[in-house]
């Protein structure tokens, strides 16, 4: 332990040649209130001291005076652009503390949904990028075809962002009657679009000396720093709840999990953009063969935990996404802790952004995929 | 020749007779003098607002938007509203800022673009100012504007422009030698450095065909570094918007951020034009080989459309460039000029020098 602390101290003394500068909380690269307290040489970064809680709001302790079907409305304020995934932890683990079933119906349509939204959280996340790293172009065309999912998303639940869907017992409402058809339209049209996002960025020789080798997180760091997602998986560490502890529809279908090898900013992009593919491909496994059935199971009107701790962990769009809940048998949880990816993922900056230039420091922030609401809770 | 007929000379030597039989030589020179100065201003104004609007409709159609639409017909307006908005905003000078530079910058940075655009020949017997160094001049006159952006970082009291500042200083500084040299390989080429007479050269063809394959490598250095020059994507270091919020003009507002504004697009309108003079032939319209006919209708065009049609060419290239390319890194920027663009530069004088000597172009 004390050789970590070492290697991976902050430092706040200001050494001659160096000056501080405040990235944030109000910053066009920061994607929110997030603030970087930077101490840099020249252009050369030395160290970088996250500073969070602007946007902090009290979620875990709001939870204690909510009934369980309440907790779930709050999640998706935290990582809204893995909502359903940050509502579907919680729905799964009052449903596994319940020991209640639910029909195969739900999990088809909730895994559907989970990649729905892995997808439109990724397209936001390589056109913001690409936006950070000047290409401005980008984050329209992201943003155009992330708006069919959308569209998707508003047919069945009438939500867009915060989408509420997942309810402890099954799903809010079955799905609109289009919703096969509009999502099977959706993946065929974005197959088509997803290489033109390759040509336009990936294949670019400036993007890729802008990323190439920058940042690079190792397996034993990522692992240290109990790295999650993409960004874990970028560096080698095979993390993927999906795989290791599979829920809902999971365990039913075929995919791989996408591993990069050198954990710099263009692989931690590569495997984001292959997951694209991924997620593509588990829908279409499951798009034809949703079961016929009910879309809920009739839960109590008072839903009461019994004595004692529950865990679920979902993959959600940036990581290993966790609902710890203690209750002590009331309609209200005694305790709850959610296990935030972008959280762990952040601390990891000041590591791997020393030493180089501020500009490569935007590009570490864009591939690192940070919402901030979901580091401040 | 057909075109000789839009030449501009005997209206300015006619306004010239009337002055000089009327009134006193100085005061002809002080009123011919106004004239021009305002003549300038005024397209200095008007063209700066048609390049931003320009640059909105260019931008849009690649990102599949509409651009401006509200603003009188298909948005035509928008700039000049955007314009009143500035002039009536509130000039802000933040608190501890060295009030004399913080105040001096915006105008040298405007400042260059007037004089530079003196030397330019719009079309036959349009230019204010022919004199035998005029490429000399340019790239003189056009490395002044550089002060103006370190001050405007150095003076704002603001770590990210001052950053940007020097991030700029570094960059305009080593791109001046590829514009420079690239202008000097067609200089070698012309054998002459006045502008009027680089364009009268060309009659028979464009240097970019006359000086063919070293004549094409100056040509896309120019343009790589003409961009660089002006501050534009991808080499929009200076102003970094995800990095750097605004980078050296972060501080201004109102009227000196336009005067910042206004100096990038006419610099590009500065970069074109000279691409054009010395590339493309300025206002010569474009013929082919002894077609005759196709040559006579090309004459009929004016060397004035000839000329604008050439700068919004090369100005749509340099548009594409920001809105297709993400920003380069300041190191990899001077590694690019240092490393790459320098020497082939220096090759390629050498070998312009010796196809010149030996008489290899056409």
């Amino acid at each position: 332990m004390a050789e970590f602390s070492e290697k991976y101290i902050i430092t706040d003394e200001i050494k001659a040649d160096e000056y501080l500068v405040n990235i944030g909380p109000q910053h066009p690269s920061t994607h929110g209130v997030l603030r970087l307290l930077t101490r840099l040489e020249g252009e050369i970064v030395h160290n970088v001291e996250p500073h969070i809680g602007y946007i902090h709001s009290g979620i875990e302790k709001m939870t204690e005076a909510l009934s369980y079907p309440q907790i779930v409305h709050l999640t998706d304020r935290m990582d809204y652009l893995s909502a359903h995934m940050n509502n579907e932890a919680v729905c799964l683990c009052v449903e596994n503390a319940l020991q209640v079933e639910v029909p195969e119906r739900v999990k088809y349509i909730r895994t559907i949904f989970d990649e729905l939204q892995r997808l439109a959280s990724h397209q936001l996340w390589w056109c913001a990028s690409g936006m950070d790293l000047g290409a401005l172009t980008a984050f329209f065309y992201g943003l155009r075809d992330r708006e069919d999912i959308l569209d998707i998303f508003e047919e069945t639940c009438g939500a867009r962002l915060t989408l509420n869907y997942s309810v402890p017992g099954g799903v809010m409402f079955d799905i609109h009657p289009n919703f096969q058809k509009s999502v099977k339209a959706f993946i065929t049209k974005f197959r088509k679009k997803l290489p033109e996002y390759d040509k336009l960025l990936t294949d670019n020789i400036i993007f890729q000396n802008r990323t190439k080798g920058v940042g690079v997180l190792s397996k034993e760091d990522a692992i240290a720093f109990g790295v999650t997602g993409p960004t874990g998986r970028a560096s080698g560490f095979s993390c993927d709840v999906r795989k290791h502890h599979p829920y809902s529809a999971y365990p039913y279908i075929k995919f791989d999990e996408k591993l990069g090898t050198d954990g710099d900013s263009f692989m931690r992009w590569k495997v984001r953009m292959d997951e694209m593919w991924e997620s593509m491909n588990i829908i279409e496994q499951l798009i034809d063969n949703i079961p016929e059935g009910d879309f809920a199971v009739k839960m109590k009107g008072v839903i009461k935990l019994p004595e004692g701790e529950f865990y679920q962990r979902v993959e959600s769009a940036r990581g290993e996404f966790g609902v710890y809940i203690v209750s002590d048998g009331k309609k209200n949880p005694y305790r709850v802790k959610f296990r935030s990816p972008g959280f762990s993922n952040l601390f990891t900056i000041n590591h791997i952004a020393k030493g180089w230039k501020i500009a490569d420091l935007v590009a570490i922030m864009a591939t690192f995929d940070l919402v901030i609401p979901d580091i401040d809770r | 020749m057909a075109f000789e007929k839009y030449d501009f000379t005997p209206i300015t030597q006619s306004i010239h007779q009337a002055l000089i039989e009327n009134v006193s030589p100085l005061l002809t020179t002080i009123i011919e003098w106004t004239i021009i100065g305002v003549l300038y201003l005024l397209f200095i104004a008007v063209f700066g607002l048609f390049l931003v609007y320009a640059e909105r409709k260019v931008c849009a159609a690649f990102q599949q938007r509409l651009g401006p639409m509200r603003v009188g017909p298909w948005g035509l307006l928008q700039t000049i509203a955007d314009f009143i908005k500035l002039l009536m905003k509130e000039l802000i000078t933040p608190k501890s800022v060295d009030k004399f530079l913080y105040n001096l910058a915006p105008f040298i940075v405007i400042i260059v673009p007037f004089l530079t655009i003196s030397v330019i020949p719009f079309a036959p017997g349009l230019q204010s100012l022919d004199f035998d160094i005029g490429i000399f001049f340019v790239t003189a006159v056009s490395s002044v504007g550089v002060i103006g952006v370190l001050l405007a970082g150095w003076a704002s009291n603001n770590k990210y422009s001052l950053i940007g500042g020097m991030r700029s200083g570094a960059q305009i500084v080593s791109y001046e030698l590829s514009v420079g040299m690239s202008l000097i390989t067609m200089v070698i080429l012309a054998g002459t450095m006045q502008v009027s007479e680089i364009v009268e050269l060309q009659r028979g063809g464009w240097f970019l065909f006359k000086g063919h394959i070293p004549a094409l490598i100056a040509f896309t250095v120019f343009v790589i570094a003409g961009t660089a020059e002006t501050n534009r994507g991808p080499f929009d270091l200076a102003e970094a918007e995800s990095e750097l919020t605004a980078g050296f003009h972060t501080e201004y507002s109102g009227i000196k951020f336009a005067f910042f504004f206004l100096a990038e697009y006419i610099n590009l309108f500065i970069v074109a034009a000279m691409a054009t003079i010395v590339f493309l032939g300025g206002w010569m319209p474009f013929h082919f080989g002894d077609w005759a006919a196709f040559n006579n209708v090309m004459d009929f065009i004016p060397g004035l459309v000839w000329f604008f049609l050439k700068v919004f060419g090369i100005i749509f290239l340099i548009m594409w460039f920001k809105w297709t390319f993400p920003r380069l890194r300041i190191d990899q920027i001077l590694t690019l000029e240092w490393k790459y663009l320098l020497p082939i530069n220096l090759f390629n004088i050498l070998l312009m020098a010796t196809m010149v000597l030996l008489g290899w172009h056409w």
